[in-house]
């Protein structure tokens, strides 16, 4: 049974790059039943243990989402930022936007001729208040705000914000929650800053040295419109990565994940992704290297508001993963 | 604090020998233990007070050019080192190789430019230098392909305490680790002089390894746009109005709650201060931070002008808020019972 309520509260929680310590709280609450040991290291990776004496296995999802940072405020309200992660200024226009104490601003741009010409520095966020007073106790240079949007659900699918990648977190959580009798030394690891380029996943591969890492991450589909070339879709089971810009999948691990998925009756589709990158691209190659991985759950409408994904795909990574711990 | 020196020697990426003999040199006077690793950064230890292991980084290279090709003629053709600001590059004064040979970057005469030419800088394959020679085997009995190339420009004071030198980025933060080396604290730090900082962070990540630090301080020449044309909001920072703090930039989101701590500690000291607004370039916090099992890190800059050219320009003032801030944090950060 998918947990939408759960599912609702990691979307909503605010944590973009390297804000991660209200998604961190919660997801610590979580978990912290079902961990033998839960560390934070220092760059904030939130890492649970459910200790063996066999294979040390690492599943990373990352807690991160893409965001804004403030970078200057004028006397008249006006907030001017940066992006935080992969975001087009095009797709900014007009979007809500919440900062970790709760107020809002949106998106908004200069006059301009050309609209094919838009970058970020010509929009800015209104936060509505023209109160100087209010605006200067409450914005400040550095502050980051993320995607202001409602968690909604069908039968079947989901939309919501942050499903990049805060559906991995999902997966983890449950599959830590129902994690199987095994030997094997099992790290849950929740990273930081994989938006800005696999940071946290850098230092936790290298703390933690597996023998084995699967990342749990979103993908994108060729199920949509006049869409990407694409052999994923929604509903098609949990994506096994074969190859993305940051990875190509380890054969021994794609072997594995396969064999498990047909011995456990778990619907899988091959995934092979023409840009983007996971936390597996910065683990494999940590120390004298890492046989990696990578569990998809397919998205559309990445780095927006609306994150689509289906529900029956979810419990299938869920599933897979489990398999994996095994 | 021996800018002056500092700022007139010669130390592109890769060739930062002159001013690690320099820095050595200063480090044994003072009495200071040290040593210089295989990329040849030079890691120099103060003992003192110790909760944590505190790395304090500033780079010694700098950007610049390296010979690519003599051609027919006796002149130099050449590539960029580093990201260096390719608009100015055109009639600048120019030292060739170890034995520091004069040159001129030239290019054809303003007179024979086609009007689109004018309008725009020149791309750096239409440059040459220049060294007086005329010919191809007068140019290479002085010259070789691969020798490096840094811009002739002397340090200057001017103005309201104004400095104007080369590379200011980083020989600022350079001479304050000196000076912090110099102050014998009863703080515990590491002070590091890396190589290779501007073409990607190199010798900070070796010298991170080795030392594994809780606490990475990057001291820094930063991006100060602050001229007439600009708006307010793209300025980054300003000069004369203190330390700049690094909140994030493309290689490292700062710890928010350590970049308000060391604010809390320039506010606590009455040292002067302000954020690098800029969300982009990068510094060694990007290195330091990822390294091994990560560290925390933060980044004080002196504001530059036109950095990444001949002629920087940065304020006495803010070198010594820098240098005011650095201490305060390091002390901060050692206090206590042992």
């Amino acid at each position: 049974m998918f947990n939408s309520e759960l599912m609702k509260r990691l979307s909503d929680c605010f944590g973009p790059s390297g804000r991660e310590k209200m998604i961190r709280e919660m997801i610590k609450n979580e978990i912290k039943d079902y961990a033998d040991e839960i560390t934070t290291d220092p760059l904030g990776n939130l890492i649970a243990r459910k200790k063996g004496t066999g294979k040390k296995i690492l599943f990373s999802a990352h807690m991160d989402q893409i965001g804004l940072i403030i970078t200057h405020v004028d006397e008249k309200g006006f907030l001017r930022f940066a992006n935080v992660g992969g975001l087009n200024a095009k797709e900014l226009l007009g979007l809500r936007m919440v900062f970790d104490n709760g107020l809002e601003g949106v998106i908004c741009q200069e006059e301009l001729k050309d609209k094919e010409k838009l970058t970020t520095g010509k929009l800015f966020l209104d936060v509505a208040s023209t109160d100087k007073e209010f605006i200067k106790k409450n914005f400040r240079t550095g502050d980051m705000c993320v995607f202001k949007s409602e968690y909604y659900e069908t039968k079947d699918c989901v939309i919501c914000k942050a499903a990049d990648d805060r559906i991995g977190c999902y997966v983890l959580i449950e599959a830590l929650q129902n994690h199987p009798e095994t030997d094997n030394d099992v790290y849950y690891v929740f990273s930081v800053q994989e938006e800005v380029g696999c940071r946290g996943a850098k230092t936790a591969g290298y703390s933690i040295d597996p023998e084995l890492a699967v990342a749990l991450d979103v993908t994108a589909t060729g199920d949509t419109p006049d869409g990407i070339k694409m052999d994923v879709k929604l509903g098609g089971g949990a994506a096994i990565k074969l190859k993305d810009n940051s990875l190509i999948t380890h054969p021994d691990v794609k072997d594995l994940l396969t064999c498990l998925a047909e011995k456990n009756n778990i619907k899988y589709q091959y995934e092979i992704l023409e840009f983007g990158g996971t936390d597996a691209g910065a683990i494999h190659t940590s120390r004298e290297g890492v046989p990696s991985g990578v569990i998809s759950i397919p998205s559309r409408n990445l780095h927006t508001s609306g994150e689509i994904f289906n529900k029956a795909d979810v419990e299938e990574c869920i599933k897979l993963v489990i398999a994996a711990a095994n | 604090m021996f800018l002056k020196e500092l700022t007139e020697l010669s130390g592109v990426s890769g060739c930062e020998y002159e001013v690690r003999n320099f820095i050595k040199d200063k480090l044994s006077q003072m009495g200071c233990d040290f040593y210089v690793d295989k990329l040849g950064n030079i890691i120099a230890h103060n003992k003192g007070r110790k909760n944590k292991t505190i790395m304090v980084a500033a780079h010694m290279d700098e950007v610049g050019l390296i010979v690519s090709n003599i051609d027919s003629e006796g002149f130099i053709k050449f590539k960029a080192v580093g990201g260096i600001d390719q608009r100015v590059l055109n009639s600048k004064a120019v030292l060739v190789g170890e034995n520091k040979i004069p040159g001129v970057i030239g290019s054809k005469a303003v007179h024979l430019m086609t009007s689109q030419e004018k309008e725009s800088s020149l791309p750096i394959d239409k440059l040459y230098i220049d060294i007086g020679t005329n010919s191809k085997e007068e140019t290479e009995k002085l010259v070789n392909i691969g020798d490096y190339v840094s811009f002739n420009s002397s340090y200057v004071e001017f103005g309201d305490n104004l400095i104007k030198a080369k590379a200011l980025d980083d020989r600022t933060g350079c001479s304050i680790i000196l000076e912090l080396m110099n102050q014998k604290l009863d703080a515990d730090f590491y002070g590091v002089f890396t190589v290779m900082e501007e073409v990607g962070l190199r010798g900070a990540e070796t010298a991170a390894y080795q030392l594994e630090p809780d606490l990475g301080i990057v001291l820094e020449g930063t991006v100060c746009a602050d001229m007439p044309e600009v708006e307010d909001r793209d300025k980054s920072t300003l000069i004369g109005k203190g330390a700049a703090l690094s909140l994030m930039d493309a290689t490292t989101v700062y710890d928010i709650d350590i970049v308000r701590s060391v604010a809390k500690i320039a506010e606590g000291n009455n040292i002067m201060y302000q954020y690098r607004t800029s969300a982009s370039g990068g510094n060694d916090a990007g290195a330091v931070h990822k390294t091994k099992s990560g560290a925390k890190a933060v980044a004080i800059s002196t504001p530059c002008r036109y950095i990444h050219s001949s002629v920087n320009v940065a304020s006495k003032k803010d070198i010594e808020s820098v240098y005011m801030l650095a201490k305060q944090v390091i002390l901060e950060n050692q206090k206590g019972e042992q």
